[in-house]
């Protein structure tokens, strides 16, 4: 199974990093989708099969398509004239490198390395209490854990969520009084 | 061992795509059999291979009912002349048709089409390619991801007809999602109510319908469902992707020969595929007729049985596709969206709420 | 002035708003019509009835006696709106049969991708010798095959039963005149 995960890894990695260094914003939208189906495969591998699932309908099905729309509708040409300036390419470098570190710290210390996924995702989120679904495969299980376990962050999710999207309306909302002052 | 049984998944799943294909190469004579039959005429009714006109009485009866036509369909599209536009994105002009077909036959891994009873034990089990758990859901994740095969050929087409059937059908195919997925959360509540174990896979939905079908207890999911599955497989009513009076040809303008034969097939096998899933899920799967136990007989002969009587309901679907083509003319692009958004989904969810507050009802007594 | 009746249009009603007994009763239409028996004619096999006065392929005629008809007076030619008709008028030579009628057409060609089968030719030939028959599909594989020359014109044609024998009766009255008769 090795094999496997190599290969979906490597379809999940290489798209990624292809598609922040592409030009093209239609490429890099097909780019993350092939990195989103390929980290739903890494799902599978982990036989978390309704996650994989979600993975797939929510970002890669419904997202992105979203994404794609937005961007087949802009002019390519003048786009791919876009060049990233001084500040943004500074900035980025700084992040990747402190990416990296983290990374490596999280690895290299006695946190999560040599314990397995599977084994970690078993684990009881505090260390007192016992996980009384154990591993969270069935879609049963993460209905249980939505609604008793997890009931605040995911309430606090869907909050966040609806205030984006109220920010969402008010932005592209037109204020006609500032506009009728314009005109004045 | 290892590698047999992943020979033997390779051959079955080689077979599934063959009877899937052949499928949709019958519901295209299908179409054009019942459309000529509505409007006055014949159909194909020619087309025959070498001496098949010489066998005594079924030979020109078959010819007649255009049984070999599908065989001609698909050579001609093979045998066209490859044509590329010279304005197109080449990548993904190439790339669509074959996003458009790759989801269209993922998504009967997780159908079952028949049971198998074992003559010794007596225990059925549903015949299908992956017995997955969370059936239902995999249909909708992988056909999600079939609007890209039409988003970038209308795109990579560069031509204004083809993108604005692109952006038409993916923003139909969008708002119809929801919908769809909506209108059956019910059957799935009733599934897992209290005291039922039944998860989210395709056979559970079919076991659960041995004495009663769903579109007698579920009517309105029934309706929405069917609705919304016209509208994701783009047909008539809600062909917004190829209205050929106003767009040409829509998102396939551009598409010739072969590659608009994939798309062609792909098309069908959404069909297929969708008339199969309302079959499973509202008409009662392999189950005989409600209220009577399956008369099938354990054994293969029972398993085939079950099997033509489950592809028997999904071909007089197919048929009802056809029929609803002929009936119903185009909606104009805003009814769709306002039809999709503030009818379909507000009853979607006032069905779920419902059925939810029934199922608690009974729970809590 | 006539008194306009304003008829309110009326709300619809929860069924019609729902357009499902719409649907259904045009399925039914749909569905009755699929067990009617179709209209069509299966082509090459089976023929269309071609009523009378059909306006086909024009073609020239031959009189009972197999005498061409034409007498080359080129009046089809002048008529012929798309000018699809051209006519070589030539001698009728000494000695033959019909050498009283004095002239006929060498070469008489009708170009079927000009013509547009309006009937002007029929119509206006004095000697009844251009008619448009019920020939109605024609082809070729390139454009010379589809200039009708005289024989093809005459093959097309056949013979017009008709017993006038104008310039027969002509020559007879001459005959009768030269022979000492009175005028």
């Amino acid at each position: 199974m090795d094999v496997l995960f190599i290969i979906f890894a490597v379809l999940t990695v290489v798209p990624a990093l292809l598609m922040v260094v592409s030009r093209n914003p239609v490429n890099g939208a097909m780019f993350m989708i092939i990195s989103f189906v390929g980290m739903a495969a890494l799902f599978v591998l982990l036989e978390a099969f309704l996650l994989a699932i979600l993975q797939v309908l929510v970002y890669a099905g419904a997202i992105m398509v979203l994404f794609l729309f937005i961007i087949m509708l802009l002019d390519m040409d003048e786009v791919e004239k876009i060049k990233p300036g001084t500040v943004t390419s500074i900035a980025s470098g700084i992040s990747l490198a402190l990416i990296i570190v983290g990374v490596a710290v999280l690895l290299g210390s006695d946190g999560l390395a040599g314990q397995s996924v599977a084994h970690l995702a078993a684990a009881p989120d505090f260390p007192s209490a016992d996980n009384p679904m154990g591993l969270a495969l069935s879609a049963k299980a993460y209905g249980f854990g939505l609604f008793t376990k997890y009931m605040l962050p995911f309430q606090l999710t869907g909050v966040l969520l609806l205030v984006s999207m109220i920010g969402v309306i008010i932005i592209s909302k037109k204020r006609e009084t500032s506009q009728g002052q314009e005109q004045s | 061992m290892e590698l047999t049984s992943i020979l033997l998944k390779i051959v079955f799943a080689v077979l599934m795509i063959v009877v899937v294909m052949t499928m949709a190469g019958y519901s295209v004579l299908i179409e054009r059999k019942v459309s000529s039959w509505v409007q006055g005429r014949v159909g194909p009714n020619r087309t025959a291979p070498f001496l098949v006109n010489y066998i005594p009485f079924i030979g020109p009866l078959l010819v007649r009912m255009g049984i070999f036509q599908p065989m001609a369909d698909g050579l001609k599209f093979l045998f066209k002349e490859e044509i590329t536009p010279g304005h197109v994105n080449k990548t993904y002009y190439f790339l669509a048709p074959i996003l458009a077909l790759v989801p269209a036959l993922t998504t009967m891994v997780v159908i079952p089409f028949g049971q198998y009873t074992d003559p010794s034990t007596g225990a059925s089990n549903p015949l299908m390619l992956a017995p997955l758990d969370i059936g239902i859901l995999f249909i909708f994740a992988v056909s999600s991801l079939g609007v890209y095969g039409i988003v970038l050929a209308g795109w990579s087409s560069n031509n204004k007809y083809s993108f604005l059937g692109a952006i038409r059908s993916s923003a139909q195919m969008i708002s119809y999602e929801l919908s769809l997925g909506l209108s059956v959360f019910p059957l799935f509540l009733w599934l897992n109510a209290p005291g039922v174990e039944g998860g989210l896979g395709l056979n559970a939905v079919v076991d659960y319908q041995q004495n009663f079908w769903f579109i007698f207890v579920q009517p309105l999911s029934a309706l929405l469902f069917l609705v919304a599955i016209f509208a994701e497989t783009n047909r008539l009513p809600f062909d917004m992707a190829e209205s050929e009076t106003d767009l040409v040809g829509g998102f396939h303008t551009e598409y010739g020969c072969f590659k608009f034969g994939i798309f062609f097939v792909a098309e069908y096998a959404h069909i297929v595929i969708g008339s199969a899933l309302f079959t499973l899920l509202f008409l009662g799967g392999w189950h005989f007729l409600p209220g009577l136990s399956d008369p099938w007989p354990a054994g293969w002969i029972g398993a085939v049985l079950s099997t033509i009587w489950f592809l028997v309901k999904t071909v007089i679907l197919i048929v009802f596709f056809v029929l609803i083509r002929w009936t119903l003319p185009r909606f104009r692009y805003d009814q769709v969206m306002k039809l999709g958004w503030t009818i379909l989904l507000p009853l979607a969810i006032g069905n779920l709420i419902l059925n939810a507050i029934i199922i608690a009802l009974i729970d809590s007594q | 002035m006539a008194e306009t009746k304003v008829i309110e249009r009326k709300p619809l009603s929860l069924s019609e708003r729902t357009y499902l007994p719409q649907i259904v009763s045009g399925l039914k239409t749909t569905i009755s019509h699929m067990f009617k028996p179709s209209v069509t004619l299966q082509y090459p096999e089976e023929r269309p009835p071609i009523p009378k006065g059909y306006r086909g392929v024009p073609t020239l005629v031959k009189d009972p006696n197999g005498r061409e008809k034409c007498v080359s007076c080129q009046l089809c030619e002048f008529v012929c709106p798309p000018r699809a008709i051209r006519i070589t008028p030539g001698e009728i030579p000494e000695g033959s049969e019909s050498e009283h009628v004095e002239k006929g057409p060498e070469e008489f060609e009708i170009n079927m991708l000009r013509c547009i089968y309006c009937g002007l030719c029929q119509e206006v030939c004095p000697e009844e010798a251009i008619f448009l028959q019920d020939v109605f599909s024609l082809s070729g594989y390139s454009r010379e095959e589809l200039v009708n020359k005289k024989d093809k014109l005459y093959e097309l044609g056949g013979t017009l039963p008709d017993s006038h024998f104008k310039w027969d009766k002509k020559k007879a009255a001459e005959e009768a005149a030269l022979a000492g008769g009175h005028h």
